[in-house]
This record gives C-alpha cells, sequence and structure tokens, in this order.
C-alpha cells in the first residue's frame, strides 16, 4: 500500500466554512490514476470525521490536478472554529496520507 | 500603446504580518513599475473599525508605518508606485498617516490617493444586502461592520490621477493588481478576457511567498532551498495577458510549476467560475510551463462578465472562547491526557458554565485530523486542550482556569498549563448589488 504523497502534492484553501484541497500530480502520467481513484466519495469517506457537507470535485487535466471543494469542513467557519488549526491549513496533508492500492488502476 | 508592452508587479506583503526584507529586497533591486501590499485578511476590518471607534486617527493596518519607512525613500527615487489595501476600516486616515510620513522622511510632493466607499454598513442596517440565495440579509446582532469588495476600478482611477501610493480598504486581492494593468495596458472594463488573465496574475501574485516556495517545502519531496530568506514575487503581464512569474534571481525560494500550479488553484472552487468584482474568470484550460529557471509562463485564461451582485463582508460580535492547554508526555500520556479532558468537561459541568460548544482535543493525536485519520499513533508527547464558546467573558475565563487547576487536582504529571480568553469577532457573507456601492478618492500630498 502507498499513500498519495508518492504520487501527488496538495495545498489547502478555506473560504467561510468551505475548503478546497488540491490535489496536484508530481508526474503528468499518474493524474490519470488520480482522477479515476481519488474520486468525491472516497475523499468524502477519507474526512468523514470533520467534513459534514458534501464534497464536489473538480477536474484540471491540463495541469495535472483535481480540486475538492468540502463544504463544512471548517467548524462553522474560520472566524468562529474552535478548533487549533482553524484554518484547516493541514488538511491537505490529510488528503496526502489517503492510501492507494498498489494494484489501482 | 504597444503590443509588447510588459508591466511588471511586485508583490510587498502577502497579509499584514508579512516579513519586510522581501519588499525592501524588490524595491531595491528588481525592475518593477509596482509594489502591491495586500494586508486585509477576512475580519481584520472588523477589528480595526473597533480600533476607529476608539481613536478616529487608527483603524488602519498597523504594520503600515514600518512597512512605508522601509520601502517609500527607495520607492521614490525609483519611480515605483504603491498599492495597498492598508487602509482597512480608515483609508483616509492612512493615507494621511503616509503623507505625513512622506513630510517626516523628506519626501515632498508624494501624491498619496484613499480609495473611499467599501464601508456599506448603511446598506447593511437599511436591509439593503441579499445572502447566496437572493434572499434578504438579516444583520446578525452585535454586527460592527460591512465592506464590500471594491474592484480594481477607483484604483485606475487614483492612478490616472497621478496618485504615487493608492491606499484601499477592503478590495479583492486579486483587483489590487489588475488595476495597474488596466492603466499601464489601457485595458477596458468589459474586456474579458484580459481583465480575467489580470485578475489570475494577481491571484497567483497576492499571497507574496506562496508562490515563490514558501508554504511548499515537504522535505524530501518538494525541497525549498534558503525558507529564512525567501523572495517575494515578480509578474510580468503583457498587452494580451500573457503572465510570466518570475523573482529576483539571487533572492531565495524558487518558482516552478509545482508552486504556481498550488497557488492557482489556492482558494478556488468552481475553476470554471471564479468571482471577482471585475471578472469571472475561468481556468479550466489555463496552463503552467517552466520557461527557464524561475520563470514560469501561466496562459489559457479565459473570462466572462463580471458578476452583477458584490460580496460583502459583515463583522459581528458573537461571544466569547475560552481555551486551555496542558501537556503530557512519556509512558502513558496519552491516557492521561484523555482523563485530563474528562475532568475538565465535568469540573465545567460542576461549576455550571454555560456554553455552547465544547471542543477536546489531544494534541499530537487528532486536534488537526480527528481520531480516524490518526488511528494507531501513539506519540510520547501530547497537549490536551479544552475550548469553549461562551456568551459570558466569564465562562469563558472559567474554562483555562479549570485546565490550570488540573496542576494540582487532575492527573499526574500534567505540565506548561496555558489559558486565554478573547471575544470573538465573526465574519459572514452577503451581497449588494453593484449599483448601491459609490466609490470617490481623495487626494493628499506631502
Amino acid at each position: 500500500m502507498r499513500i498519495l504523497r508518492e504520487l501527488a502534492h496538495s495545498r489547502t484553501g478555506d473560504k467561510g466554512d468551505t475548503s478546497n484541497i488540491s490535489l496536484i500530480a508530481y508526474e503528468a502520467a499518474d493524474y490519470p490514476l488520480l482522477a479515476r481513484y481519488v474520486t468525491a466519495e472516497r475523499v468524502r469517506a477519507h474526512f468523514a470525521d470533520i467534513v459534514r457537507g458534501e464534497v464536489t470535485r473538480y477536474e484540471l487535466p491540463r495541469l495535472g490536478a483535481l480540486n475538492f471543494v468540502m463544504r463544512g469542513a471548517l467548524g462553522g467557519g474560520v472566524t468562529r472554529s474552535l478548533a487549533l488549526d482553524a484554518h484547516g491549513k493541514s488538511l491537505s496533508s490529510a488528503l496526502l496520507s489517503m492510501e492507494i492500492p498498489e494494484d489501482a488502476r | 500603446m504597444s503590443a509588447s508592452r510588459v508591466v511588471r508587479l511586485g508583490t510587498g506583503a502577502g497579509y499584514s504580518g508579512d516579513r519586510i526584507e522581501p519588499a525592501v529586497e524588490l524595491a531595491e533591486r528588481a525592475e518593477i513599475d509596482y509594489l502591491i501590499f495586500e494586508c486585509l485578511a477576512e475580519r481584520t476590518i472588523a477589528l480595526a473599525q473597533l480600533e476607529r471607534q476608539r481613536d478616529p486617527a487608527r483603524g488602519f493596518d498597523p504594520f503600515l508605518e514600518a512597512r512605508m519607512r522601509a520601502v517609500l525613500p527607495t520607492c521614490r527615487r525609483r519611480g515605483i508606485r504603491i498599492i495597498t489595501n492598508s487602509g482597512a476600516a480608515n483609508p483616509m486616515a492612512a493615507a494621511t498617516f503616509v503623507r505625513d510620513l512622506g513630510v517626516t522622511l523628506g519626501l515632498p510632493g508624494l501624491r498619496v490617493a484613499a480609495v473611499l466607499g467599501d464601508d456599506v454598513l448603511h446598506l447593511a442596517r437599511d436591509g439593503a444586502l441579499v445572502d447566496e440565495d437572493g434572499a434578504p440579509f438579516e444583520p446578525p446582532s452585535g454586527m460592527l461592520s460591512a465592506n464590500v469588495y471594491l474592484g480594481a476600478e477607483p484604483i485606475v482611477q487614483a492612478l490616472a490621477g497621478g496618485a504615487d501610493i493608492v491606499i484601499t480598504g477592503r478590495v479583492a486581492d486579486s483587483s489590487l493588481f489588475l488595476a495597474p494593468l488596466m492603466h499601464e495596458l489601457g485595458w477596458r472594463c468589459d474586456d474579458w478576457t484580459r481583465l480575467a488573465r489580470g485578475a489570475m496574475a494577481g491571484h497567483l501574485l497576492e499571497c507574496a511567498g506562496q508562490v515563490t516556495g514558501g508554504y511548499f517545502a515537504d522535505p524530501g519531496y518538494k525541497d525549498v532551498a534558503g525558507l529564512a530568506r525567501l523572495g517575494f514575487p515578480i509578474g510580468e503581464v503583457m498587452d494580451d495577458g500573457s503572465i510570466v512569474i518570475t523573482k529576483l534571481a539571487d533572492a531565495a525560494g524558487c518558482v516552478t510549476t509545482r508552486t504556481c500550479t498550488e497557488q492557482l488553484l489556492y482558494e478556488v472552487h468552481d475553476p470554471a467560475a471564479y468571482a471577482t468584482p471585475d471578472v469571472m474568470a475561468d481556468i479550466t484550460r489555463a496552463t503552467v510551463a517552466q520557461e527557464e529557471e524561475n520563470r514560469v509562463r501561466v496562459a489559457g485564461v479565459e473570462g466572462r462578465e463580471r458578476p452583477r451582485a458584490l460580496k460583502v463582508s459583515v463583522g459581528y460580535r458573537d461571544g466569547f472562547v475560552g481555551e486551555g492547554q496542558i501537556s503530557y508526555a512519556g509512558p502513558g500520556a496519552v491516557a492521561r491526557a484523555r482523563l485530563a479532558l474528562d475532568v475538565v468537561a465535568e469540573r465545567l459541568r460542576i461549576a455550571g458554565v454555560a456554553c455552547s460548544e465544547l471542543r477536546l482535543d489531544v494534541v499530537g493525536l487528532n486536534a488537526l485530523h480527528g481520531d480516524a485519520l490518526s488511528a494507531g499513533h501513539e506519540p510520547s508527547e501530547v497537549r490536551a486542550r479544552v475550548a469553549a464558546r461562551c456568551a459570558a467573558a466569564r465562562d469563558a475565563q472559567r474554562v483555562g482556569e479549570e485546565v490550570e487547576s488540573l496542576y494540582t487536582n487532575g492527573p499526574a504529571g500534567g505540565g506548561g498549563a496555558t489559558k486565554s480568553m478573547r471575544e470573538v469577532i465573526a465574519v459572514a457573507s452577503a451581497f449588494v448589488p453593484r449599483e448601491s456601492v459609490r466609490t470617490s478618492v481623495e487626494w493628499m500630498e506631502s
């Protein structure tokens, strides 16, 4: 089992109670695998403890990137949240910990 | 105007507390036409509004003086114009302050422009705002401020009037960068393709070091040398809206397709509809390409008509948050931290502390990503953290006090207790019809 960190890098942004996480393939050749395996449903399940709203996935094949928009992810919003990381800045690292089977295609 | 004309924008700050040396480095040595300082976070204006109520001469960015002292003489000498949203809740006071500073520094004839009109508290009180769905926006109780995200146009007006320094309050971050492009390159305000390219140039530049290797390093995967001396970005934009992101050759950091792609998608939701007050940008067909070391070209951004409504940030008082932390280490650290959290939760119940939300974290284990994602890890040091939202300041104060009392009443070996209490100034979003907003430019000269 490997984790997404081996294939991609990521950055989190915040707006209100919504977090967006990019997932960018290091190598263009790995983008199709990311696009097939890292679905909105899998990301929703991965963040089940944290995200209360829906997860939407946008595809940017020319950038070799996916963009996940997660609603209800920031404890009611950056300016209200009781969380240590109110912005959810560290969520990109959580996404990169997602396991991806060696035989995933 | 020549088709090959290039306008060069340097970023001097990506947030209020940003480093100052990288801006000095750009002012002194970069071939730039503009130095742009983005200094307003989401709730900064609400906090600044409170300061302005206490002192009518304040309410602008506290670092404005340090920044202007550091770059103003050099920018004046080299003909670099400055644009900043450091005016926060009081752009007039900020402009007056900078004019006076110009006098102090022996820089006569400095033309300072203040952009006004973002304060729409009167419209919010009159019920003229709407929510995301277009329904009337109910102003929250304890409303402190309402500021609309202005676009580039009033800044263009200030530049056309000959401003050496333009100081704004709330303006969309990207508009701070788009405005000088519109001014220098003569872009029309309905030239959606060019405006979108300029806006995304601004988007890439607005967080300063985040596109030159800051907020990027991951040792062994994404290595960046010299983060302690990180250089800030330079954007080169041509008349057709083509964008190159680069930096000073001898500044530390890096500009790569990877740093640029991370920043291009930063805080973007639907990449086909990135809304700014000036244009709706579409980056679904955008490309990034490394032209040479530390030079990345971003192309293929498209645009369409700007949104009809402008976004408004409404700041309001939202109660108090009390917090306490204490550390445990060694064998059984996690069990003792969990026991500590249970004890504090029970103590708050016994004491009748009224809180609408209580959060219990084991920092080092589950505070950032929750229990499921941290399963299987057993850290040797953790920190128990309690945070609670309370309507009353006294109740919030009690939270940290109960954590501190674990020293003599809680589990064994707790150390390093800290406590804090703060009033929460929260921000809600609303919208206002564009035609309800009136902007103006005020002038002063040293």
